[in-house]
């Protein structure tokens, strides 16, 4: 399973390059919120791509806008189809989308609703008039995959899905199955989140899973230390395009690295928190170790789910050692999310990248902020600054609410 | 590749069997129950044309959620819309016989087709309420949007907001943990789910699968998503081929609708009777472009396929259509123009939207439970309407066309017949 072409945008940049170079030095792409109004909030940093040419904020437009962003790159450097033309289908993940603070409000300003207890009568007298009906593709889970399939012609229906914040590392595996079944020789496999609104903010802080260090904002993830807090809401989007390994070959195209295996176990016990044994991840871990047919000493680095949550890193750790068993004292470990923040739906297929990047430059980003190590997590943390390491075998692990769990093995191209 | 080639590759791995059904609905809480929609006497369709007025809604029947859901706290931890997927979940697995067979349920792959989660409009009417208050205090909207979001949402209650919790309550409350997918976009999420479930059974990428979905049609803040886009019927209730007559508009229908599919070989291994299989599936992006033909002519040449060589018999057509225009028309135009009768094979249409009403993400995964159970019953249904376009069939077909037009975009096609040895 070849993948030859691949892009990236988060807060930090847009394309390979610019990403590459900012993590790599440590940079955070982690601000304070501009967007909206924080005033009152716990939580007021976290990692928007604020730098999109959009005529207005909403999710869908940002996470379609970013996706395409990144699927011109990835289409681009795999020299694949003509213009427009995408011999393959489309597997995208996407955030929740549906109408926003702004449409509701514009909708309620229409209906004249002055009744002490405005409901949603107001907002459907509102509709009614036929006014809104703009507003409604971007509302409908389609819009952002028809948006991208016409714009790429990718072919057959845009498959839209959603695994929480594993939804990357899905529309990966599903490339790579249709491929493996011989439906196509070719998928567009891309995960974009654009979905840092202030409604989605306060949900996710009244969860407490959010850091609430906002002060200096580039301090506020602290994947694996002591003093972690929780997670940075953020944005981002990554695509990959994947092949059968002979069909790359057969048309001559660069090899950029492989898809060795994938991984997925769901998790019954519990919404938002891990099994206490890490059962379903250890088994995720080694589902995908089993369909690479790799051993579990074979892995020279872990690109981590790594969110910066006392549980997630806790929980990662311990199936990191179950699996790997003591080879995990040695071996390279890394959170992007330190410096990029827990892009969500796109953090699979970003840290995917940024793993083929770590084979290709032979260098492993840093986990930033990671200052005071916990005891209790005594993992080769690669620290505060990027480390120089041949790695071949990297795998990457993508973990949400919901018990989704999917994990990924990447390598360089097989010699 | 072509469609051909397609359909026999899935032809050479194991079948796709539909070992259980579970279906809830307007009609009732089994499937049993929706089995009387087999016999002539099923009567008109419940509909409810007052409580969401102008909107008529085919409401849920009785449902006794704990019957599924025994634990209070997993309960409280789901909205309607999740409950009502579960409760149809756990029917299906039971149907199954694989309640309590934990060796099973850890490689039941779950496959689900979602939407948003419910709102909380309590909630959001608290927030209307503090806009109007902002506008009389010249407070600014955000600071007071911040404040009202923060004081007055739930935050248990988030998560029935993310698509991929249902599938997360259905590992919780069941035990299926072999793997989790949620797909997305309105009826063709339903497509994708079974279309995922059926070819990785074909292809040995999986033996058992939990798919389906779950939509509630009792909810304004979804009435308010689909009247957006002047969608939906407004006027007293009709049937789907009636309403596409009269300007079109869907009638929303409560719907929970799992299926178990099951490779055929681990079914025979464990004994398991089949209702049917599902023979081919088939989808396309249905969008409104250049390419929208050549992706009928593909689906046309998929029916081709599946009738191949054969000058009798007949074939019953389950269509999901929603009784949105143009998409209504369109997919009776193209049905018709098959020109299946004109070779001999005798074909009705049946529109089963008109009798459990138009249930979006669960409606592609609830035609399939009615055709199956319509096959493993040796009957068809009998006309649902009056305009003309369902007409009685005197030989009953022993396979069935399940067909869905997306409302807006999309469409799918799937073949379900019996499952015994050819």
């Amino acid at each position: 399973m070849a993948v030859t072409g691949f892009g990236v945008l988060t807060s930090l940049g847009t394309g390979k390059k610019q990403n590459w170079q900012a993590i790599t030095e440590g940079k955070s792409g982690l601000h304070t919120i501009t967007r909206f109004a924080t005033d009152g909030l716990k939580t007021t940093v976290a990692g928007t791509v604020d730098f999109m040419d959009l005529e207005s904020y909403s999710a869908p437009l940002l996470s379609t806008a970013m996706a395409a962003e990144t699927i011109r790159e990835a289409v681009d450097e795999a020299g694949l189809g003509t213009k427009g033309q995408f011999p393959g289908p489309l597997f995208l993940a996407t955030p929740p989308t549906e109408l926003e603070w702004p449409q509701r409000k514009a909708l309620f300003a229409e209906s004249n609703g002055a009744k002490p207890d405005p409901d949603y009568q107001d907002l459907l007298r509102a509709a009614r008039t036929g006014r809104f009906k703009n507003l409604y593709p971007y509302f409908q889970f389609a819009s952002v995959g028809e948006a991208l399939a016409e714009e790429f012609g990718t072919k057959g229906l845009p498959i839209s899905l959603s695994t929480a914040c594993a939804s990357g590392a899905t529309a990966i595996m599903l490339g790579v199955e249709a491929i493996r079944r011989g439906d196509t020789e070719a998928a567009l496999c891309v995960a974009t989140d654009g979905s840092v609104h202030a409604e989605a903010l306060i949900r996710f802080s009244l969860l407490s899973a959010l850091s609430t260090y906002n002060e200096p904002p580039h301090k506020a993830s602290r994947p694996f230390a002591k003093d972690r807090a929780g997670f940075v809401m953020a944005e981002g989007a990554g695509a990959f395009v994947l092949e059968s390994y002979s069909a790359a070959k057969a048309r001559g195209a660069k090899i950029l690295g492989v898809i060795r295996g994938c991984g997925e176990r769901a998790d019954e016990f519990h919404r938002t928190r891990t099994h206490p044994e890490g059962k379903p991840i250890i088994n995720t871990i080694r589902g995908a170790l089993n369909d690479a047919a790799i051993a579990p000493d074979e892995i020279d680095y872990v690109n981590a789910h790594g969110t910066g949550t006392q549980e997630n890193d806790k929980m990662e750790y311990l199936a990191l050692k179950a699996v790997l068993g003591d080879a995990i004292e040695t071996t390279p470990v890394s959170s992007n999310k330190s410096m990029i923040g827990h892009t969500l739906t796109a953090a699979g297929a970003i840290e995917a990248a940024f793993s083929l990047m770590a084979i290709h430059n032979s260098t492993l980003p840093p986990t930033m902020n990671y200052d005071i190590p916990d005891p209790d997590i005594p993992l080769d943390v690669v620290a505060n600054k990027s480390r120089a390491a041949t790695v071949d075998t990297i795998l990457s692990n993508s973990f949400g609410f919901g018990g989704q769990n999917a994990s990924l093995i990447l390598s360089g191209e097989p010699a | 590749m072509t469609q051909r080639q397609e359909t026999r590759q899935a032809r050479d791995g194991p079948e796709a069997w539909i070992t259980g059904i579970g279906l809830i609905s307007s009609r009732g809480d089994s499937g049993e129950a929706h089995c009387a929609l087999l016999s002539t006497g099923a009567g008109r369709p419940v509909v409810d044309e007052e409580s969401f007025a102008p909107y008529s809604v085919h409401p849920l029947g009785d449902i006794d959620f704990p019957l599924q859901i025994p634990r209070k706290g997993d309960l409280r931890q789901m909205g309607r819309w999740q409950r009502i997927g579960v409760y149809a979940a756990g029917l299906a697995l039971a149907d199954a016989g694989l309640v309590d067979n934990q060796d099973l349920l850890d490689k039941t792959n779950i496959v689900v087709a979602a939407g948003n989660g419910e709102r909380d409009e309590d909630a959001d009417g608290a927030v209307l309420r503090a806009i109007i208050e902002a506008a009389e205090s010249h407070d600014a909207l955000e600071d007071v949007l911040n404040e009202t979001l923060q004081t007055s949402l739930r935050p248990t209650l988030y998560l029935s907001e993310l698509s991929n919790l249902l599938a997360g309550n259905i590992s919780i409350v069941h035990g299926a943990t072999g793997s989790s997918r949620t797909y997305k976009g309105e009826e063709m999420a339903g497509v994708s789910a079974v279309e995922d479930a059926a070819r990785r059974i074909a292809s040995s990428q999986g033996e058992l699968f939990l798919v389906g979905g779950a939509f509630n049609s009792e909810r304004a803040d979804l009435t308010l998503t689909f009247e957006l886009c002047d969608a939906l019927w407004r006027k007293p209730f009709k049937s789907v081929w009636e309403r596409a007559r009269n300007g079109g508009g869907f009638v929303m229908g409560s719907v929970g609708a799992f299926l178990l599919l099951e490779a055929d070989t681990h079914a025979i291994a464990r004994g398991q009777k089949p209702y049917a299989k599902i023979t081919s599936i088939t989808s396309g992006d249905g969008s409104r472009s250049p390419d929208a033909d050549r992706n009928l002519s593909r689906m046309e040449s998929l029916v081709d396929e599946l009738v191949a060589g054969d000058t009798t018999g007949s074939l019953g057509i389950l269509s999901g259509a929603s009784g949105v225009e143009p998409a209504t028309s369109d997919e009776l135009k193209w049905l018709n123009g098959l020109g299946l009768d004109a070779r001999g094979i005798t074909t009705a249409i049946r529109a089963y939207g008109t009798m459990v009403g138009h249930s979006v993400e669960a409606h592609f995964p609830a035609g399939i439970a009615l055709a199956a159970l319509a096959i493993s019953k040796g009957q068809f249904f009998p006309p649902f309407d009056k305009s003309g376009h369902e007409c009685s069939i005197e030989e009953t077909p022993d396979r069935i066309l399940v067909s869905g037009w997306g409302h807006w975009r999309g469409n799918g096609l799937a073949l379900v017949e019996s499952a015994v040895a050819q």
